[in-house]
């Protein structure tokens, strides 16, 4: 039997959830006796090969490509997961939220010390994808399946749950792996 | 002539980097390069949202920008709030502490770049079938390899665990110190496995040293070009990762300045904003942004510092200093050579703290006169990183200046894809050859866009040239 697919996504995170993902150690390679990896950065697949079983969504969406990867993601997957507190609430980068861009690039590039910029340029590009004007937690997106909690989620807690989702068993983690941090 | 006549190559590294990084290249009407960009494509205004934030939560805030390297984050920010609270001269068992978890992360990382993510393109080839090229790949076919980087990573994290309470995102360092020590049992644990993660960096050096001298032709050109290079350096002129004063060195190894307090930064470093890339351009100031920028990060170090203070990685200096006549090596593969050394130093750096008694003292935090602004800088895995803040009477931020360590090596990378693209690309057809050797070159580099954007090492690649009518003459895909 051709093993389920699994696809992973970074947005509006800091990778610090793939690297949690990555803290199960060893038992990556039991996983790939359980799982297909598609879509994923840890691994050179661009593009989805096929309909996956599980997919893994870190950060939250912060530019309209951030939206496009989401939706694609919720089309690709028949269960998608919310991992760690970007995806789940925004998070970190969702402090930018009471404040306007305009705020945040002033301050980035033409207030900021050790700016350097006589022409007051800022950066508008056409190769720039565009800012949303807030960031948004992926379940005011698409529908999300499950949200696994944390900053980030311990390598614990991402293994119980693939696992259970893996083997068709139900998915009941303890308290000690969905408390937030 | 205006760039209308000119064609257009966007190369968009699309999963490992979800977009955001791209490259374009411009090519001439003779269909020479002209220019070649990588561009930043995300933005996050960090500087602006820490403002009004208490300035104590700010060591475990603002490494949230990256969670491959938190620990270089957490530690600038939590020096800078030393200062902030007038203790900057923490204790020994403090600044020990923090320093065994500065060598775990930068041994975790440098593993994870070399190990999981850098390692197929030198074990199978720049040309090999992408659908090997990642850790599983590695693992089918060197397995004990790939075991040796996996468990290697997991000692580097387990230290950083021991030490900051988390694997990511920790909360080891607080203003004026730390606020745990290290155990015997904890002590113990690593000591037991410290000699073996020894003699596997010795190996890791070994790959990267005979990958570099078998394809030495290859190798001395590709991607390279003479800069400029800085880094933190300790007042004896060793390599110091946590702390010291900046010096930069031009590309014949003569000193720019040397032993700067860097409190001072902004009288030698500035950066250029420029429209098409997020991430700012850093240079030195008394040289101006043509020439004035420099790379940072392995090389760079082992470039700038006179001698490395552990008897492992000091012989693997001077071994690799000897292929350039203790001249700067400006080779961009060697990026991974270097890598490695540091791995190794780390690791001798770990044992020699784990024996010292100091990590079990007591005295953990110290405080003194409440300063309000503060300048901290440290030696990040990929580089030097700054941290500047301002703090009011009511403990809030009200200025943060970040320079992260990929934004300084901006210049380079970009001068490192032209490279790449002057000498591979030809006419009108993007070659698999072309598209491999671009990643590759950016990879040396290390580059967490993640402190920029969010990135790690490899990224397959849609290549679309596109003629100055907006027709698309060729488009390649690298899966």
């Amino acid at each position: 039997m051709e093993k389920p697919k699994l696809a992973t996504t970074s947005l509006a995170g800091c990778f610090g959830c793939h690297m949690s993902f990555l803290d199960i150690d060893e038992r990556i390679l039991k996983l790939v006796e359980l799982v297909q990896f598609d879509k994923s950065p840890i691994d050179d697949i661009k593009e989805f090969t096929g309909q996956c079983l599980v997919g893994l969504v870190e950060g939250g969406c912060a530019n309209e490509e951030n939206v496009h990867v989401l939706q694609k993601f919720r089309k690709n997957c028949d269960i998608l997961i919310s991992v760690g507190d970007c995806a789940i609430n925004g998070g970190i980068p969702a402090m930018r939220n009471d404040l306007s861009i305009k705020e945040c690039f002033e301050e980035a590039y033409l207030n900021g010390p050790s700016v350097y910029n006589p022409s007051g340029v800022l950066p508008d590009d056409k190769e720039l994808p565009l800012l949303l004007d807030k960031v948004y937690p992926c379940h005011e997106v698409v529908k999300i399946d499950y949200h696994l909690p944390g900053c980030p989620p311990s390598a614990d807690t991402l293994w119980e749950a693939l696992v259970a989702l893996l083997t068709n068993k139900p998915l009941e983690l303890p308290y000690e792996l969905i408390k937030y941090d | 002539m205006s760039d209308n006549n000119l064609k257009r190559v966007v190369i968009e590294p699309v999963t490992r980097v979800e977009g955001h990084g791209k490259v374009t290249v411009l090519l001439d009407e003779n269909n020479k390069v002209k220019q070649a960009r990588l561009h930043i494509v995300e933005f996050r205004g960090f500087e602006r949202f820490i403002q009004g934030r208490p300035f104590w939560e700010v060591p475990v805030l603002v490494q949230r920008l990256c969670g491959i390297c938190p620990v270089s984050h957490h530690l600038a920010a939590a020096k800078a709030m030393d200062i902030i609270v007038g203790g900057e001269n923490i204790t020994p068992t403090a600044e020990k502490m923090r320093r065994l978890m500065h060598y775990g992360q930068t041994f975790q990382s440098h593993v994870l770049h070399f190990f999981h993510l850098s390692s197929p393109d030198l074990l199978f080839g720049f040309d090999a079938d992408p659908a090997i090229r990642n850790i599983i790949g590695v693992a089918a076919k060197y397995p004990d390899l790939a075991v040796q980087g996996v468990m290697m990573r997991k000692f580097g994290q387990e230290i950083i665990k021991a030490t900051a309470g988390k694997k990511i995102h920790g909360t080891g360092a607080i203003p004026g110190g730390v606020n745990k020590n290290l155990s015997i049992e904890e002590r113990d644990f690593f000591l037991k496995d410290i000699d073996k993660m020894i003699e596997w960096s010795i190996g890791a050096v070994k790959i990267a040293k005979d990958y570099t001298m078998e394809n030495f032709d290859m190798v001395k050109t590709f991607g390279s070009f003479e800069s400029n290079h800085l880094s933190l350096i300790r007042e004896d002129g060793a390599m110091d990762l946590y702390h010291g004063g900046l010096r930069a060195i031009d590309a014949q190894g003569k000193n720019i300045f040397d032993h700067v307090d860097y409190k001072n930064y902004q009288d030698y470093i500035t950066e250029e904003v420029r429209s098409w890339s997020y991430m700012k351009f850093p240079f030195i100031k008394s040289i101006g942004t043509e020439n004035g920028w420099y790379r940072v990060g392995p090389l760079a170090r082992i470039n700038t510092c006179d001698f490395i203070d552990t008897p492992l990685a000091e012989k693997e200096r001077k071994e690799f200093m000897a292929l350039t006549d203790g001249k700067p090596n400006n080779i961009t593969l060697a990026y991974h050579w270097t890598r490695m050394i540091e791995v190794l130093h780390s690791a001798e750096k770990m044992k020699e703290l784990l024996n010292d008694p100091d990590l079990q003292g007591k005295d953990l935090v110290v405080t003194g006169e409440r300063r309000g602004e503060a300048v901290a800088l440290i030696e990040a895995p990929r580089g030097t990183l700054f941290h500047h803040y301002k703090v009011d009477e009511n403990d809030q931020v009200t200025m943060a200046n970040l320079i992260v360590s990929t934004t300084n090596n901006n210049v380079p990378m970009n001068t490192a894809v032209t490279k790449v693209a002057v000498d591979y690309l030809s006419g009108v057809e993007i070659t698999e050859g072309l598209l491999n050797r671009i990643e590759v070159a950016i990879r040396a580099y290390d580059p967490c866009l993640s402190c920029a954007t969010h990135a790690m090492g490899k990224m397959p690649l849609v290549v679309t040239l596109v003629d100055h009518n907006g027709t698309v003459i060729d488009k390649k895909t690298k899966e």
